[in-house]
């Protein structure tokens, strides 16, 4: 039997992504692929496997897994999110550390409410056959994942290993309370002269709400309308993730993984991709707000989140050990509260 | 000749010629995509060409907006010819019963008769302008100006895939059922896209399409052919 997890319970939204599908957005596929890329690559770096491998993306509500291989190790990464294990001894393992479970253990990912999505990583790999070059799934198309739609109930998620290797337990070291939340930094454009100087200053002044309209393609956020100079049909072009497109209501919506190529609204300003972690964490009901900076920067902020993330993976040791790291530099990035748990 | 530059984020680049849907403003995008892709500058990652503008994605951590700008600016104007590699497509429409739900209200609208609507949509060769909204999903133009409504006003939550559909001065075909705004006025048997496929899309922006008239019976006997896959789209070069 192939070695897998069965789904006990599915989540609400749990599927298989990598770091997405690149090459193919001039034929209309979108990228896909893991809404919180650091995310996505600290956990499979917590099981050992190269980074960008398909791990298993988590939203808003866990699934139930039951191990139906002879061992497998798994690692969570979350802000306050758990792994609970329903053994003889029930226990709960904290996001940012491998662990190994056993045929017939069942374990549920509890999710918290500081993260929208998590990411389970299981060593080796999910064994799903590449679409395009990417086993992230696009519902829409029905591309990648497993069978490219989200989990079901009775399915087996494939393993590429039957039993986990024989080696320490990693973990990254446990974290410092997040940093207070900071403004989403913004590149204004490409078309912010589509709309009055009052929705720029609103823009970049007022609080705005996650709505419940939230999916991977999108967040649709309710705030003052950003009103457009004239009209809101633009000659349809491409899309880039973080854009906020604006449509006719004036109600913006960031734009996420699984968008569309192009569209046919005006985008007053596109999230800088070191904040993409931040953005994606943000849940239903959130309050967010937004800085503009010149793309020059962005680019500079893209480099030191990488840079940091860096050091993060350079900090992963083996669980026995105690933690002798400081970390605040981290939080003063704003990047590892978005990956790591807090555990207050 | 007038280019702007426009930043979509960090990690993309809009190169903009204009601000209309016309085949001068596509052949200038095409025709700047190939020379970017024949020769990529650093830290490209992938382009899309679009009606007005070229999209051009980067890894900050290999290069930057300025960097790329200038990189780019250098393959302006290369006189690259994308027609020499494009093909043109016969595709087989069948414009009849319940393939064709809107044809009689698209007659209405326009003053047409149905027949003179298919005549004015068959007789007309396609250009591809751009692939977007669903995998393989082609926007092509021009409509003859009989043919130019607005989408519906009310858009179905459904539309089949194969669908043809026409709005504004374009006309489409829905690889995938998916919600749409458009009048469907036939619908093709053949398969639009393929991830299997070496060549996933089967149009690539810049080819030429004509929809050439089938009835019902012949529908049904392609759709049989392409589930056997002993059918192929008749193509031929454009350059031909």
């Amino acid at each position: 039997m192939i070695p897998g997890l069965k789904v006990l319970a599915p989540g609400l939204h749990t599927s298989v992504q990598d770091l997405g599908r690149i090459g193919y957005q001039a034929i209309g596929v979108p990228v896909s692929g893991a809404l919180d890329g650091f995310g996505l690559r600290l956990a499979n770096a917590l099981t050992g496997n190269p980074h960008g491998m398909a791990a298993l993306e988590i939203l808003l509500s866990g699934p139930t897994f039951e191990i139906v291989a002879d061992s497998a190790r798994v690692a969570l990464v979350g802000t306050g999110a758990n792994l609970s294990i329903r053994d003889k001894q029930p226990r709960m393992i904290p996001p940012g550390q491998s662990t190994m479970l056993r045929r017939g253990e069942v374990f549920e990912v509890v999710i918290g409410a500081q993260s929208a999505p998590c990411y389970l990583a299981v060593e080796g790999g999910i064994a799903v056959p590449l679409v395009l070059g990417s086993a992230s799934t696009y519902v829409r198309a029905r591309l990648g994942g497993l069978h490219g739609r989200p989990l079901e109930k009775q399915d087996v998620v494939p393993l590429a290993m039957a039993r986990a290797s024989e080696r320490p337990e990693l973990r990254v070291p446990p974290s410092l309370p997040a940093a207070g939340e900071r403004p989403i930094r913004v590149v204004l454009g490409p078309q912010q002269e589509y709309f009055l100087p009052e929705a720029m200053t609103a823009l970049l002044s007022a609080e705005f709400r996650v709505s419940n309209d939230y999916d991977r393609m999108g967040m649709r956020l309710e705030g003052p309308p950003l009103r457009h100079r004239g009209g809101w049909d633009i000659i349809s072009d491409a899309i880039a993730t973080g854009s906020i497109q604006v449509p006719g209501s004036g109600q913006p919506i960031v734009l996420l993984a699984d968008h569309q190529t192009t569209g046919g609204y005006p985008k007053i300003a596109t999230v800088v991709s070191a904040d993409f972690p931040a953005i994606a964490r943000c849940r239903p009901g959130d309050k967010l707000r937004f800085v503009a900076v010149a793309a020059e920067a962005a680019e500079n902020l893209c480099r030191r989140a990488e840079h940091r993330f860096a050091e993060l993976i350079a900090a992963i040791e083996p669980l026995a050990e105690p933690s002798a790291i400081n970390h605040a530099p981290l939080f003063d990035e704003n990047l590892i509260s978005g990956v790591v748990s807090g555990l207050e | 000749m007038n280019v702007r530059f426009l930043s979509a984020g960090d990690r993309a680049l809009v190169v903009e010629f204009g601000d209309r849907a016309d085949r001068a403003l596509s052949e200038r995008v095409l025709s700047l995509d190939a020379v970017i892709r024949a020769n990529a500058p650093k830290g490209l990652v992938e382009t899309v060409p679009t009606f007005r503008s070229l999209m051009v994605y980067y890894d900050p951590l290999a290069t930057g907006r300025s960097e790329l700008e200038q990189a780019i600016t250098g393959l302006l104007d290369r006189g690259d010819n994308p027609a020499a590699r494009a093909t043109l497509w016969r595709v087989p429409a069948c414009y009849e019963g319940e393939y064709a739900p809107d044809l009689a209200e698209v007659a209405q609208l326009t003053r047409l008769t149905p027949a003179e609507v298919v005549a004015l949509h068959s007789g007309t060769r396609f250009h591809v302008y751009m692939l977007g909204f669903l995998p393989g999903f082609p926007y092509m133009g021009d409509l003859p100006e009989p043919l130019a409504l607005p989408r519906r006003a009310d858009p179905r939550v459904r539309v089949p895939a194969g669908s043809i559909s026409i709005a504004t001065s374009l006309t489409a075909i829905y690889p995938y059922e998916s919600p749409g705004g458009w009048h469907l006025i036939g619908a093709t048997p053949i398969r639009l896209f393929d991830p299997e496929c070496a060549r996933p899309a089967l149009f690539a922006p810049g080819d030429a399409v004509l929809f050439q008239p089938i009835d019902a019976a012949s529908f049904a006997s392609i759709r049989r052919a392409i589930e056997d896959r002993s059918y192929t789209v008749e193509s031929t070069p454009l350059a031909a």
